[in-house]
């Protein structure tokens, strides 16, 4: 019971806090449409139309994939500042299971950037892309789980770290390279072999192959810009990668020093 | 009065750094305990022991009858603590730090809003509820962590130099909530301090100095440890005074700056035969009361100041870095 009041207690301090920082969601909001809008549309001009889709539409499951991937990241390593600022001290002693905080920590960095990535996933008639109700629902529910997955990840990333100044290590040794080896700018079967191998070792690449999946007609599941794996593959693995880094991430913070 | 607090040759090691050296010691129940001793001598190693945030190395320590090692999270829930360093939220207010305290330590829904009013009404600082806490003054913040800690009604509560780094009026403003716990409140309270006023209010102490504990007792035992009190007196003659001195009261005054000195375990008795057998000899006469930093440099050859931070800041750097490394 004390441990359902705490993960509820831990999702609503985040809540209220992603709520009275407006720039943050703006920000949030606005990465991916720049480089939907930017970079889709200038490298556009370099892929064959017969590739077998637009190259805008391409890019837009990786693109919500991204939205994912920055905004459960940045709510997961929050868990830094806390440390930091010593607030993570008070949930530390409270007398609640260490997988409470976890899942805690790890539902707030998930409803924060599925809410965000359903914002970005508003878009698609702009860019052409045809959705129906069960399309947008399902993408919706996968979006919740890539979400809850990629947080776990960043809370056991979190632990490693004491100050806020290692921000920029993460940003351009953890953040840059995941969002680069998703496929969510090219397929993942295109990259040579040295790259597709850490592509598969990627969490983040199943969660944007299971988007591609919902996202996709199923005209468009064919060819090079195709989805890599089955749907059923990218849902077992992001599914299994959550349940490991939760309990990586228990054990970590369950370690005294 | 049962020990609410155990410790048994307790010890803590950091690498090869002793961080706390087989001390033991009990805390009675609805008492204040203090935890006296220079920066680095183990104070905050025993608090985080005690809070299970840190595990011995060896011996035992339980609180509220729990074993801090092996039911810790029985133990959390007897404890509140006030740490050194803030561990409030700053973008929440007043109200929202202290209501997240109570669910996370399971306090049911409908006691929540009572009881964070309370404690903000016992602590004064009700009118700033709605406020921000990146707002409120050190002062406000310490006694907000105060009030916070005992939402959830502990047994114990720690307070790890609740006063540093406040100015005197805080201090004194939060020293008398403190000292009306263990009554109002039904708490223990364990704390450890640099200031000596403060530790005068305690009903026990312990000094501790290099990871070990080199006295207990009330601060009235360990003051008359060091002898009882010091009777100065200026007279016209001190060489003719000495003499009567040792033969009306067989003590045995020493000098030093033109003064007569001679330590008196009676000193308000002593004092009027002193001056009748001196009779008009005597120019002035003044009585030292030992103080707890008399007894703290006797004990350990070193004042207590807070200022006092150098020495002790390498053992905390030493003790950072080695955290790093593991």
């Amino acid at each position: 019971m004390t441990d359902l009041n705490a993960i509820y207690v831990i999702v609503m301090r985040e809540m209220k806090k992603f709520l009275r920082e407006r720039s943050r969601l703006i920000s949030s909001i606005a990465r991916p449409l720049i480089w939907l809008f930017l970079v889709g549309a200038g490298l556009s001009r370099l892929v064959s139309p017969r590739a077998g889709m637009p190259y805008t539409q391409f890019i837009f499951p990786g693109i919500l994939g991204m939205t994912i991937l920055f905004s459960s990241i940045f709510s997961s390593i929050s868990i830094i500042w806390d440390k930091e600022f010593g607030f993570l001290k008070e949930i530390l002693v409270a007398p609640v299971r260490r997988s409470s905080i976890v899942i805690g920590k790890a539902l707030s960095g998930t409803i924060v950037s599925t809410i965000q990535a359903a914002i970005v996933l508003m878009v698609f008639p702009v860019i052409g892309v045809k959705l129906s109700a069960a399309q947008i629902g399902l993408t919706i529910i996968v979006s919740l789980l890539v979400a809850f997955s990629i947080s776990c990840f960043g809370i056991v990333i979190a632990t490693f770290y004491e100050s806020y100044e290692s921000f920029s290590v993460i940003m351009n040794f953890i953040i840059m390279p995941m969002f680069f080896l998703s496929g969510a700018m090219y397929p993942v079967k295109l990259l040579p072999p040295a790259l597709r191998a850490a592509a598969r070792l990627n969490p983040l690449t199943y969660g944007v192959d299971a988007l591609k999946n919902t996202v996709f007609t199923s005209a468009a599941k064919a060819g090079p810009m195709s989805p890599d794996f089955s749907f059923s593959a990218d849902l077992a693995f992001i599914i299994l990668s959550s349940a490991a880094f939760v309990a990586l991430a228990s054990g970590f913070f369950e370690r005294k020093q | 009065m049962p020990a609410i607090i155990r410790v048994e040759e307790l010890t803590r090691k950091f690498g090869p750094i002793t961080a706390v050296d087989r001390i033991s010691f009990q805390v009675e129940e609805g008492t204040i305990f203090g935890f006296l001793g220079p920066n680095g001598a183990g104070k905050t190693t025993t608090i985080n022991i005690l809070c299970t945030l840190l595990n011995p190395t060896s011996g035992r320590a339980f609180v509220n009858g729990f074993d801090c090692r092996s039911e810790s999270r029985m133990v959390r829930s007897s404890i509140g603590i006030v740490f050194q360093d803030s561990t409030l939220d700053k973008d929440l207010t007043a109200y929202e730090n202290l209501a997240f305290h109570a669910y996370i330590y399971g306090v049911k829904k409908p006691e929540v809003k009572p009881r964070v009013e309370e404690a903000l009404r016992f602590m004064g600082l009700f009118d700033r509820k709605d406020d921000l806490v990146k707002r409120f003054s050190g002062g406000m913040k310490r006694r907000l962590e105060v009030a916070r800690g005992l939402i959830h009604r502990p047994r114990v509560l720690f307070l790890d130099e609740p006063t540093l780094g406040l100015d005197p009026q805080s201090r004194s403003h939060l020293w008398e909530m403190v000292v009306r716990l263990p009554r109002e409140h039904g708490v223990t309270v364990f704390m450890t301090t640099h200031y000596m006023e403060e530790a005068e209010v305690c009903d026990s102490l312990a000094i501790i100095d290099g990871g070990r504990i080199i006295a207990s007792g009330s601060p009235e035992e360990l003051k008359r440890s060091m002898g009882g009190d010091v009777i100065f007196l200026k007279t016209t003659d001190n060489a003719a005074a000495r003499l009567k001195l040792e033969a009306a009261l067989g003590v045995a005054p020493e000098e030093e700056a033109g003064e007569l000195f001679f330590s008196a375990p009676r000193a308000e008795e002593q004092v009027p035969a002193a001056i009748r057998a001196l009779s008009d000899m005597v120019l002035s006469l003044r009585l030292q009361k030992p103080t707890l930093n008399d007894v703290f440099l006797r004990l350990t050859g070193k004042q207590i100041r807070p200022e006092d931070v150098h020495g002790a800041d390498s053992v905390k750097e030493e003790l950072r870095a080695y955290r790093r490394r593991h």
